[in-house]
């Protein structure tokens, strides 16, 4: 494989403190080096012309669903990833709530085979319980052996106390993160949206916030008592938010993340019934969605995650109660962290470069992931942060189309990225060079 | 198929815009100009059903013209006064039961709705469990479509003909003191209600316990308030509007039904705190012993049965607008 230099780019690497320009020497898989603009000789390598963009670690999304096996009309890994790495991520934890869910060392290892056809780094995250059933551990030591980066039970919350805990103390012994979608159902039965005025006034039923913040809360108590990392999923409202930070501060080991759409949108946007703006957790209202922001803002919230979620269109186009949660979420979420972090709030490029790609790295331990220090692996993404361009739906590579951000338009797009020292995405306005 | 994804994603406020004209779809986006032409088209039509050769001249309006009844949820009232009406206007109709069609073999609504158009329906009717059905209907359909109640959302029409039938007995709709008593959580009708009323200026009083009435119900529309004690809620009102409370609902959220009758049940001794000559509607079905006696409900202060009656004019002034379909 031909060495690649990437040239005159603005390079952030948060986790080395590097911000200014550079070039890139990606070889044999590996991050070679990261020298002064001119100073690494080309002959024989692929050049890249980075000149006035920006180049950084591949970002990592700990939270997509992919929908193999099992759904392949929705989403295949192929497919998905061939989504991820558009948006420029080079690697991508895919949920167990697949059919049959992802609980044994068997399918987490079917997800990783090359036969797949993934794109990018799959790193699968395994069911917490047998069949996400939230009664019987699954064996999180041939998990872990066999891929799994953590355990959860997405989309199927663990509520039992007593399992939890037990998945806690299990995934502690290994170091594994329990990642939790915190929902309490008992509190959501029927329910399609966040409750508010906006769901009283279309006849919806409406999960009331402490659906969320009363699981998050248990799930601190319990972390504390067993000094387990427990991994938010998706948060979604000021009340859990403020536990995090208060556990934070606390010293127990809680994180979270939440997603583009969380820190964008807001439930009144659902208009007509439409479908596209239904997900779980549900769009919040004002306070919620600016106290998301805060929270990325002052470093309690430690990743984005998109929760892409491909439903096909025949699902999605249903009566809104009927139909399905979710919306894809990789090829938007850059455009929407730049415009409403990075230019509407000033959240700092690095910082923002952190939380698309440092921090889950970390998070998750994905070692050789989210930097470019020597030695890292090559994965990296390159992408013009003043671009202006419009997402359509329909020129998505996701098999399925079901997102609110169609039509938007955005400025920042990604050009390229760089899978194991390999170009894999090339934006057509983009330019590659023979060195 | 029309593909609309892009349309409605791109400007969520604008989306009225891409419903058929002539729709019904809430009483929500209608503006009071909207309203009243309808009402005053709905007092035309009741005029020309007591003249022969009117009738005559109404009933050749809209011959040929073809209009689906399509239920996923039963209907006494709504259903035959829509058909009445249709049939008054000179349109066919036909009744599609969820339970007696390709529903019940898994149709979706989308298909459904194709289908009625590819057999020539020029108007759908649907009455469905889920809030916003008849707008995605609508957005697909390229037809008009009149909402007959959608799940908690609305019920468009069941609002005009009460407001129809408040105007036959008071001039005007502004500064009406008006009590809403009732399950209003669940009720379409109060969602409908409280639009129309309010874009008028009537004052609305809000009554029921918090199960059934959240405070965020205040929310709906500008100037509502709640008062939880009924014997207050009713003082000075003008127009008192039961809405039905389903035992099954109260068994669910822990309320006991003798609690319900105790504290929000409409008496005539209750109905004295109401201005003399107050008027006690109902949408009907009413469960008499539970919101309100039978005494009341067949008192001449009663318009129960107005009601019912007015909802042929008032539909067929709904059905006409739809049937036009021009602007």
């Amino acid at each position: 494989m031909k060495p690649v230099l990437i040239r005159g780019g603005r390079v952030v690497d948060p986790a080395n403190q590097v911000d200014g320009l550079f070039d890139v020497l990606l070889q044999d898989g590996r991050v070679q080096q990261v020298a002064a603009p001119g100073a690494i000789r080309a002959t024989g390598t692929r050049v890249i012309d980075a000149r006035g963009m920006v180049v950084a670690p591949g970002f990592v999304d700990i939270h997509v669903h992919l929908r193999q096996p099992g759904q392949e009309y929705k989403e295949t890994i192929a497919t998905g990833t061939a989504t991820a790495v558009a948006g420029g991520f080079t690697s991508v934890c895919c949920m167990p709530n697949t059919v049959p869910v992802n609980d044994s060392p068997e399918i987490t290892r079917w997800m990783r085979a090359p036969e797949r056809g993934a794109v990018v780094n799959v790193f699968p995250i395994a069911a917490a319980t047998v069949g996400s059933l939230g009664e019987k551990l699954t064996d999180y030591s041939k998990l872990k052996s066999a891929g799994a980066v953590a355990v959860t039970d997405d989309g199927k919350p663990i509520l039992g106390d007593a399992i939890m805990e037990q998945a806690l103390r299990a995934a502690a012994k290994l170091g594994l993160p329990v990642i939790q979608h915190a929902e309490d159902t008992r509190l959501t039965g029927g329910c399609s949206m966040n409750l508010g005025p906006t769901s009283f006034r279309l006849g919806l039923r409406g999960m009331p916030v402490e659906a969320e913040s009363g699981i998050v809360e248990r799930d601190i108590a319990l972390a504390r008592k067993t000094g387990a990392h427990l991994h938010v999923a998706h948060i979604s409202t000021r009340k859990a938010l403020a536990a995090v930070r208060k556990a934070k501060k606390d010293g127990v080991r809680v994180t979270c993340e939440v997603t583009p759409h969380h820190f964008t949108l807001l439930d009144e946007h659902v208009g007509d019934y439409n479908t596209n703006y239904k997900m779980n957790p549900p769009l919040r209202g004002d306070d919620d969605r600016a106290a998301m922001i805060r929270g990325l803002l002052d470093g309690t919230i430690d990743a984005i995650a998109t929760d892409h979620a491909p439903h096909a269109l025949h699902e999605k186009e249903q009566e809104f109660d009927r139909a399905p949660m979710g919306i894809t979420g990789l090829e938007t979420a850059l455009p929407l962290a730049l415009q409403v972090l990075h230019r509407a709030h000033k959240l700092p490029l690095p910082r923002l470069i952190a939380l698309l790609s440092t921090n889950p790295a970390r998070l998750l331990s994905l070692k050789g992931k989210g930097h470019l220090g020597r030695g890292a692996h090559a994965d990296v993404v390159i992408f013009d942060p003043d671009a202006k361009w419009t997402f359509y739906a329909a020129d998505s590579r996701s098999k399925s189309k079901n997102t609110p951000f169609d039509g938007w338009q955005f400025t920042g797009r990604v050009l390229t990225a760089v899978v194991s020292g390999q170009i894999v995405f090339t934006a057509k306005d983009a330019k590659v060079a023979k060195g | 198929m029309p593909k609309a994804t892009a349309k409605r994603n791109a400007t969520p406020t604008a989306a009225a815009d891409i419903f058929p004209h002539g729709s019904l779809l809430d009483i929500e986006r209608l503006s009071p100009a909207e309203i009243t032409a309808i009402l005053e088209d709905a007092r035309r039509m009741e005029k020309a059903r007591a003249d022969r050769e009117a009738r005559r001249k109404l009933g050749n309006q809209f011959s040929g013209k073809r209009v689906a009844l399509l239920f996923y949820e039963a209907s006494t009232r709504t259903r035959v006064s829509f058909e009445y009406a249709s049939k008054t206007l000179g349109a066919m109709t036909t009744i599609v039961n969820a339970t007696a069609s390709s529903i019940e073999k898994g149709e979706s609504l989308l298909d459904t709705g194709y289908t009625l158009r590819a057999l020539g329906t020029h108007v759908v009717v649907m009455r469905h469990p889920s809030s916003g059905a008849p707008h995605l209907l609508a957005e697909y359909l390229g037809a008009p479509v009149i909402n007959a109640g959608d799940g908690m959302h609305e019920h468009p029409t069941q609002a005009l003909l009460d407001a129809y039938t408040i105007l036959n007995h008071r001039k005007t709709l502004r500064g009406l003191r008006l009590a809403l008593v009732g399950d209003i959580f669940h009720s379409r009708v109060a969602r409908s209600n409280i639009h129309l009323l309010s874009k008028f200026g009537a004052k609305i009083v809000m009554c029921g316990p918090k199960a059934l009435l959240p405070d965020l119900a205040t929310t709906l529309a500008p100037g509502l308030a709640i008062e939880r004690d009924l014997n207050k809620a009713l003082r000075g009102a003008e127009v008192v509007m039961m809405l039905r409370v389903q035992k099954e609902r109260l068994a669910g959220l822990n309320l006991d039904p003798h609690d319900y009758v105790a504290n929000y049940q409409l008496t005539s001794e209750r109905l004295r705190q109401a201005r003399p000559g107050a008027l006690v509607m109902h949408p009907g079905p009413m469960v008499r012993g539970m919101e309100i006696t039978a005494e009341v409900a067949d008192s001449s202060r009663s318009l129960i049965v107005e009601q019912v009656a007015n909802g042929v004019p008032v539909r067929m002034a709904v059905l006409a607008r739809a049937l036009r379909g021009r602007p």
